[in-house]
């Protein structure tokens, strides 16, 4: 029995379980209160279990693939229903938990309006996003990176902040439209291989063997590279995240930030640089080139913001161009700082869209002017704010550092004056983070304690699992570095009709 | 014995993890002996390994791994610690000095709510020192390097209730910041060079002659900019007088002993690297000269007690760097040793002096403290006399003079022979010392003799006169272990690093010069401000060079005005993403100019629809006039038709 696409499909049917159980519930006279989250909570256990069942299962398969599983969904089109892990899939699997255990514990919990409806659209995102760390096949991988957007759409739109309608119609045709060129662009990759071997396939492998001309191959590859330049984001197209993410509630923030926003950076490996080496090699200078004004522009403009979730978007927009830098740097080392990057960027960040979600239930405003210091009043609460912010300004020793240390060293190889440039986006970093926390954890306090309540020692807890992870990312990151390395597309997975299948 | 070294940083690591999680429950007193009693087991662990490494027949250094941070064929880092002579004299200062201070804290501190986050921020940075020290990777001493910057930016804005506090810290983390930039990129720069950062390896690659000149050079030029700006040397003086914001204890300990001293350890542990770059020597040593001027003159006219010692700080490092760019790591050491012992006990005795006077902190409010509080006079006397190096009695006198008497003898090798940089910046540097004793004295006359000014309370507790007392006694005597050849053959310093400096025939007048410059000092200073009838009984604050200097010539504006302000100014103009409007602009002219088309077409339509009726309707009109139904016209019609017909066929 292969869990893969239980993984998949399980937060899925436990989101429809939960929203029917709400919807009786409500029916009835005695409703049992939180029941959607209760069953919410369950299915991420279920889920991690599942996890820990494929991350310790004796893989049998040769080569370093972890595990496979194929069945057939559309044939006539060559369509498969066709996961396949590898370390990359696995550690991103584990960051999808480990944040979404937090998110549920921290701050679904305060959803009282048609709680069953936003648990179950919470789950649907989570399983486009698991599904497309997993999926192999190209139509079900554009299948899944669509079913991501919809209900995120819904949580914004319908449970957001002051302008949510507009923020979430910019996020939606961002996206949308992006996904609509990767689309073309399989479709285009799809029929240059139906025509030069005649069979019609959409199997990952298959056509990464693909023959291109190099200007087909650069035009393919840039329109896979725009769609997730539009979700990581890369500066040009960073417009929707700002809105959006500041405009999400607490919850869907943390979903987009840590780990939406990691598809893109996933994309990018899996797809870009494994489909087209020599296209995205043409690329790169481009590409890191993008990377770095996402460095400065988006640490720039975090220093300007006085709205705190607005504050944290942007400097997410500064910490995904280490991101994009390292990718195209092509070296081994880049593309562990990278991946190190996006799970140090996915733990610190949702944590503190987390803690800025729970600044706002309390006190009702996001402006740094209003909120004042909250020290003597959440001395918990400001204490985790400040541990994050302190690990997202790239401190050594914290996962952040670690990520950014290894991206410069492989700039630095490819061009030592960049890299410096690039290397001064630290010093923008330590302004943006430490300003925020002298004007809202460490500062005169200005409203009146009397109704805050303070993190309780069971979400200190969770915040604290955060904390140590980051940690050991920052001094012992080389477990992870070697497990989470993307497996060669030259050793497929399985040999022609071998494997497990069902 | 390796397993000590883990066990001296856990010890103040665990226990700032304990107080941060258990912050806010345990008392006051509990807080302060549970930090101090984890300083305390690793001052007896460095005690214990100094006490292995005396007595031991073939003192070797000791090198514990603990785990690999990356291992890649490009590059590997390990987290490991070195223990040899150099860290062995660091890591003694740092736990023996920082226990008595955290000693001291215990009852300093007793009265403030945040006490846990004081004592946890202590003890983390007593951490983070430990790393920086023991590290034998430099990507390991980065950890530390930066470590103890978040330490000290937390503790600077200790009491942030006040923006001014809170101001000071992000100056100082933010400047220095600047310089671990720099480093990064040093760093950067050597492992893409070497493959790794391990010094040992990294020195091997240097012997073996595999890095080039220009990449030596622009390395330890990099590391440079990085060891100022933790030291607060021109150009980034200006951090250092602001951080007194903080705690005292934190100003002893972070801002005058240990943290400051950083970039001159680096520096002393990566000699070799540095000597073979002669360019950025000769740099180090000017830049040395030139802050140990500035600020010892900045020094003379601060009216501000902590600020007075801030500059001395940034002063006495300044010889430190002087010592340093002339080779002489050795003697640079020697005075960061000594240093930490009396800059630590005139801190600590400037804290509990102004605990007494209800927080003033401005000298020419004091007065005549000498009857109220002569415990303290004693301490801080011993304190300044050390500082000022006088000679034969205090440990200051005897680092000092090693410094003094190796620069005359300096050699540089970018000049030409005839160019004596070494008797200049000889000059300065006695100048300097001149200036020292000048300033220190100054204040000591100011402040415990002359008249009578303000009201004092209470006593020194015992608990905070043990430590002062203890300091007194390493400021006086600390330095008797390494003394110059005139006076006696005593080298258990130099000899103890096993680097004795080469020995050089001193003339006799050098050692008098260095020993005559402090006395000159106080006797002109006892005239200046100890009689009974001072000649300047306050400072002409209206003279303007004085109220420049006071300021710190100045450069914090200058600075305000070349970086700060037009930063805000350019932050504050893009604080709304231009890009988010471009695109909102596109949006909107779409929007804007299909708009305009719907509306222009539906205009049009409805115009040419509305004609159309009308001619419709006017032909409408026309022929339903023909339609009258009357048989006379209808006949007239017919006669018309046929005349037309015949008239067509007749007139062609």
């Amino acid at each position: 029995m292969n869990p893969l696409p239980a993984l998949v499909l399980l937060p899925l049917l436990g989101g429809t379980v939960a929203w029917l159980a709400d919807r009786s519930n409500t029916a009835n006279q005695q409703p049992t209160r939180n029941i959607s989250w209760r069953i919410t909570l369950m299915v991420l256990t279920l889920e991690t279990v599942l996890l820990l069942i494929t991350t310790f299962r004796h893989h049998t398969l040769p080569g370093p693939w972890l595990d496979h599983f194929s069945i057939p969904w559309i044939p006539v089109m060559g369509i498969a229903f066709q996961l396949d892990m590898d370390g990359l899939s696995l550690s991103l699997l584990w960051l999808s938990l480990i944040l979404s255990f937090p998110c549920v514990l921290l701050a679904t919990r305060q959803i009282t309006t048609d709680a069953g409806a936003f648990h179950f659209l919470f789950l649907a995102t989570l399983t486009g996003i698991i599904g497309t760390f997993l999926a192999t096949d190209l139509f079900l991988f554009f299948f899944l990176w669509e079913l991501m957007l919809v209900p995120m759409f819904v949580l914004i739109s319908a449970w957001g902040h002051e302008d949510r309608h507009r923020a979430a119609i910019r996020f939606f045709l961002f996206t949308q439209g992006s996904g609509l060129l990767m689309l073309l662009s399989i479709l285009g990759l799809v029929i240059t291989h139906y025509r030069e071997t005649g069979l019609l396939t959409f199997n990952y492998f298959a056509l990464a063997n693909t023959p291109l001309s190099p200007f087909l191959s650069m035009l393919l590859m840039l329109g896979f590279f725009i769609a997730f330049a539009v979700k990581l984001p890369v500066v040009p197209v960073h417009v929707w995240l700002p809105a959006a993410h500041t405009q999400a509630p607490t919850a869907a923030s943390v979903l987009l930030a840590g780990l939406m926003l990691k598809t893109g950076g996933y994309g990018m490996i899996r797809f870009n640089l494994m489909l087209f080496p020599e296209a995205a090699i043409r690329f790169a200078p481009v590409a890191m080139g993008l990377g770095i004004a996402g460095i400065l522009y988006g640490a720039w403009l975090s220093c300007a913001q006085n709205d705190v979730k607005r504050l944290i978007a942007y400097s997410s927009i500064s910490h995904m161009g280490f991101v994009l830098l390292g990718i195209f740097t092509g070296s081994n080392t880049g593309l562990q700082g990278a991946i190190i990057q996006m799970l140090a960027h996915g733990l610190s960040t949702g944590a503190l869209f987390i803690i800025a979600g729970s600044i706002q239930d309390r006190l009702h405003t996001r402006d740094m002017a209003q909120i004042g210091g909250l020290w003597a009043s959440l001395p918990r609460l400001s204490s985790a704010g400040l541990f994050f912010a302190v690990a997202s300004l790239g401190m050594p020793g914290l996962g952040n550092f670690t990520g950014e240390f290894l991206v410069l060293l492989a700039t630095w190889h490819v061009n030592s004056i960049v890299a410096a440039l690039t290397a001064t986006g630290l010093v923008l970093a330590a302004i943006y983070s430490l300003r925020m926390v002298n004007r809202i954890f460490m500062a005169p306090s200005r409203t009146s304690p009397s109704h805050a309540k303070d993190f309780s020692a069971g979400q200190m807890t969770i915040l604290g699992a955060l904390m140590i992870l980051l940690v050991v990312l920052g001094v012992h990151p080389q477990p992870i570095m070697t497990l989470s390395m993307p497996s060669p597309l030259s050793a497929p997975p399985l040999s022609d009709g071998g494997g497990d299948t069902q | 014995m390796p397993y000590l070294l883990p066990l001296l940083v856990f010890f103040p690591l665990a226990s700032a993890i304990f107080l941060f999680v258990t912050a806010g429950r345990l008392s006051a007193r509990t807080v302060g002996w549970v930090a101090t009693g984890a300083i305390g087991l690793s001052a007896l662990c460095s005690i214990t390994l100094a006490c292995f490494f005396l007595f031991s027949a073939v003192p070797a250094p000791i090198h514990i791994i603990l785990w690999e941070w990356m291992h890649t064929q490009a590059f590997s880092a390990d987290i490991a610690f070195t223990l040899d002579p150099v860290s062995l004299v660091m890591i003694l200062v740092v736990t023996i000095v920082g226990f008595l201070i955290h000693l001291y804290a215990i009852r300093y501190m007793e009265e403030e709510p945040g006490i846990a986050r004081f004592f946890g921020s202590m003890t983390l940075f007593v951490a983070s020192m430990l790393v920086l020290v023991l590290a034998s990777d430099l990507f390991c001493l980065f950890i530390g390097w930066e470590g103890v910057g978040i330490c000290s930016y937390l503790l600077i804005g200790f009491w942030y209730e006040n923006p001014v506090n809170t101001a000071a810290a992000r100056k100082a983390f933010y400047m220095t910041r600047i310089g671990d930039t720099a480093m990064l990129c040093g760093l950067l720069l050597l492992a893409t060079t070497t493959g790794s950062l391990h010094i040992e390896t990294l020195l091997a690659t240097l012997h073996a002659g595999q890095i080039g000149p220009d990449v030596l050079t622009a390395a330890t030029l990099f590391l440079l900019i990085g060891a100022l700006a933790k030291s607060a040397q021109i150009p980034f003086q200006t951090w250092l007088p602001d951080a007194m914001a903080g705690p005292t204890p934190t100003s002893a300990l972070i801002h005058a002993a240990t943290m400051v001293t950083a970039g001159i350890y680096l520096i002393a542990r990566l000699h070799e690297l540095f000597t073979a770059a002669p360019l950025v020597m000769m740099l180090t040593s000017i830049i040395g000269a030139l802050t140990l001027m500035m600020a010892a003159c900045t020094a003379l006219v601060q009216t501000d007690l902590k600020r007075i010692l801030a500059w001395s700080t940034i002063s006495q490092l300044g010889y430190m760097f002087l010592a340093l760019g002339t080779g002489v790591w050795q003697a640079a050491l020697f005075h960061l040793m000594t240093h930490a012992f009396f800059k630590a006990l005139l801190f600590l005795t400037a804290g509990a002096l102004i605990a007494r006077l209800h927080h003033e902190q401005d000298i020419f409010r004091m007065g005549g403290l000498y009857r109220t509080m002569p415990g303290l006079t004693v301490a801080f006397l011993a304190g300044a006399s050390a500082l000022a190096g006088l000679p034969l009695v205090t440990s200051g006198f005897y680092s000092k003079e090693m410094i003094l008497s190796s620069i005359w003898s300096a050699h540089f090798p970018l000049l030409p022979g005839s160019f004596p940089l070494a008797h200049i910046l000889w000059g300065i540097a006695l100048t300097g010392a001149f200036l020292t004793s000048l300033y220190i004295f100054r204040c000591i006359f100011i402040v415990f003799f002359n008249t009578h000014k303000t009201e004092s309370t209470g006593s020194t507790p015992r608990l905070m006169a043990i430590p002062l007392a203890c300091l007194s006694f390493l400021s006086l005597f600390g330095g008797v272990i390494e003394m110059p050849d005139t006076l006696a053959p005593i080298h258990l310093f130099t000899h103890f690093l096993s680097a004795p400096l080469p020995h050089a025939e001193e003339p006799v007048w050098l050692l008098l010069a260095g020993a005559s410059a402090p006395i000159a000092g106080v006797v002109i200073a006892w005239v200046l401000w100890g009689r009974a009838t001072p000649v300047m009984q306050e400072i002409p604050g209206q003279a303007t060079i004085i109220r420049v200097a006071k300021e710190g010539w100045g450069v914090d504006a200058l600075y305000a005005f070349l970086f700060v302000q037009p930063f805000r100014f350019l932050v504050w103009l893009t604080r709304h993403d231009v890009l988010d409007y471009l695109i909102t602009g596109i949006g909107r002219m779409v929007r804007a100019i299909s708009s305009f088309l719907e509306h222009t077409r539906t205009r049009f339509l409805t115009l040419s629809s509305g004609r159309t009726t009308l001619l419709l309707q006017s032909g409408d009109t026309l022929l339903a006039r023909v339609q009258n139904g009357r048989v006379r016209w209808y006949a007239a019609w017919i006669v018309a038709g046929l005349c037309a017909a015949l008239a067509s066929g007749v007139v062609p």
